[in-house]
């Protein structure tokens, strides 16, 4: 195989105009699945959550759950999406034996959201609105693990099926295309799923852990000639399955479509598998007839109608959307944007606020959690909530502080034994005898020592440079092991060399 | 009258996943044909007034709450499965990749 031409994305995004679509689909969180009692749960053993309705016995009938579709209906409206007053389920018809009824129950004609929108804010802060076409209800397929030598698919003898995940109530959120985002394409991927996770998140209805496949998504990418106002042939890169990877798929696409049209050659419209290892997508099956579904409405099952007092109850039980606390903390803390963005990136606003309400300032909050407990995780290469600091040690760590029993540069050493394992800051302090040497008696020894051998230093000083006092403050901090108060010992100096302090 | 093209019988029985011979092919074409003309006289109904249904009882809004309830063993899961192995239902090769229907 010839290895793939790609341009720069730099010149990739100078030609043309990226288009993307995206299809989420979310693992709602319900204790059942979508038409059958059996559990939703992850990492049982295999084909224990299931009922004859998950697998597709003949004869059996499927009850639609209540939570889900309250769930669809609540993520409609935090989507600002229009509810439909009524819509239907229906059979999606193929044969893989991932659903034993080969048939998929979704929603077809009239999903339950529709016609939405949600603002997405890139990294500087700049508000990109994407438009939602439509989110519906439908169930998620069984488990495949295809089984040969190699383990891989197209050289596998057999498949092993198991049908725990068959039947678990899903969400797919249907973008409209998004044209204009340029060079910040691949960026704006990112930022859009990272959205959706964390509304669903709020809402309390997915778990939404990408790595468990609780919410994946396909991006479609297509590109256009900069002038041009006719949408480009695009791919559809599937189960693109962490953030990071989402803007790598799109980077990829964008530059490798851009090679094909710039050689004059079309863009064939097909799937395309992410290829995490070589940050690449290859080519799968190419859009063809056997995308005939044949949907009908699914005979089984009652329509779903929406009256405006259902409406107003689920509204009414809508949480604080995330965009909007993130408005009113950023308010609040009084921080800068800078700070502020930085603290949504590194995913501290929970551990920050939590440290807020625990008595801590919002400036001493963001200050230790951004400062040095960022640089510690950043180190150990783990989140900030990962090192085993929590908001208490940061406010005793604070208090400690405030306090004087210890100084800046040792509350940063205290906190690296916290995240050790040490204990508490104050445990750290007693254990490790880290608290500033307030007693002047022992400082008085340890100026004079710097006074009698710096005679030069003392010279300058009392000849009117009082900035030189600064080379004595080191060997007095050096003498104490860095316990001393840098303010105290500059002070002390200054009354021994008669300065004015 | 309907008129099915065996190009269009070709792809349903793709669809199907039934084995047509050519034979079968040139033969059921015009059969099938036949069978849509007897359907389609349904179409000429006049609807103008009938709100598209999909269920012949005018319920709305059945559901079942979020409960779990009782569900099969493993082995009962399993009973109806042609091959079985570590408790999952053995599948021949599939060909293409998952997510790529």
């Amino acid at each position: 195989m010839t290895a793939t031409t790609t341009l720069t994305f730099a010149d990739a995004v100078a030609h043309f105009e990226p288009v993307l679509g995206f299809e989420i689909h979310v693992e709602l969180n319900t204790a059942t699945k979508m038409f059958s009692q059996a559990p939703n749960a992850f990492g049982d053993e295999p084909n224990t959550n299931v009922t004859e309705v998950d697998l597709g016995m003949p004869g059996v009938l499927p009850v639609v759950n209540r939570t889900a579709v309250e769930s669809a209906i609540k993520l409609g409206l935090a989507l600002n999406c229009t509810i439909a007053p009524r819509s239907e389920f229906a059979r999606k018809h193929y044969f893989y034996p991932d659903l034993p009824k080969n048939f998929q129950t979704s929603q077809y004609e009239q999903a339950i959201a529709h016609d939405g929108w949600v603002d997405v804010e890139l990294d500087d802060g700049t508000v990109f609105r994407v438009e939602i076409e439509r989110a519906h209800l439908e169930e998620d397929a069984g488990k495949l693990t295809h089984m040969g030598e190699s383990g891989r698919i197209h050289s596998a003898s057999y498949a092993l099926v198991d049908y725990n995940r068959a039947g678990v109530p899903l969400i797919e959120v249907v973008s409209k295309p998004i044209s204009g985002a340029g060079d910040r394409a691949p960026e704006l991927a990112k930022v859009y799923v990272q959205t959706i996770r964390e509304i669903v998140r709020a809402l309390g209805i997915s778990d939404a852990r990408m790595e468990r496949g609780n919410l994946r998504c396909d991006a479609n990418v297509s590109l256009m000639p900069k002038d041009a106002t006719q949408f480009g042939t695009r791919t559809e890169t599937k189960n693109v399955n962490s953030l990071r990877a989402i803007g790598y798929a799109v980077d990829y696409e964008i530059r490798r479509q851009a090679a094909v049209l710039s050689a004059g050659d079309p863009v064939v419209q097909q799937t395309r598998h992410w290829q995490e290892d070589t940050r690449t997508t290859t080519p799968g099956r190419t859009k063809s007839d056997a995308d005939d579904y044949r949907y009908f409405p699914e005979p089984d099952l009652v329509p779903i109608e929406v009256d405006q007092a259902w409406l107003d109850r689920l509204a009414a039980q809508l949480p604080e959307l995330p965009v909007e606390r993130r408005r009113r903390l950023k308010t609040e803390w009084g921080l800068s944007d800078a700070v502020f963005r930085d603290m949504v990136n590194a995913d501290a606003l929970d551990v920050v606020e939590q440290t807020i309400t625990a008595g801590a300032s919002p400036g001493a909050a963001s200050k230790w959690w951004m400062g040095e407990i960022a640089r510690l995780a950043h180190a150990a290469d783990v989140a900030v909530t990962e090192l085993g600091i929590t908001p208490h040690h940061v406010v005793e760590l604070e208090t400690l502080t405030t306090a004087g029993t210890i100084n800046d540069r040792l509350a940063r050493q205290v906190l690296g034994h916290v995240a050790d394992g040490e204990g508490s800051p104050a445990e750290v302090v007693e254990a490790r005898s880290l608290a500033v040497v307030s007693d002047d008696a022992a400082l008085t020894a340890a100026i004079d020592t710097a006074i009698a051998s710096n005679p030069d230093v003392v010279a300058k000083v009392q000849a009117g440079k009082t900035q030189a006092i600064g080379a004595l403050i080191g060997p007095v901090m050096q003498a104490t092991g860095g316990k001393a108060d840098a303010g105290r010992v500059r002070q002390l100096l200054a009354e021994k060399l008669g300065l004015q302090a | 009258m309907s008129d099915l093209t065996r190009d269009q019988l070709t792809h349903l029985a793709q669809l199907a996943h039934v084995n047509l011979t050519e034979e079968e092919l040139d033969r059921m074409s015009g059969e099938v044909s036949k069978i849509l003309d007897s359907v389609a006289k349904v179409q000429e109904v006049d609807t103008k007034h009938v709100m598209p249904t999909s269920h012949p009882i005018a319920l709305t809004n059945v559901y079942r709450d979020d409960v779990v309830g009782p569900v099969l063993s493993q082995h009962e899961a399993l009973t109806g499965a042609p091959e079985v192995e570590a408790g999952q239902f053995k599948v021949p090769a599939i060909l293409h990749a998952e997510g790529d229907r």
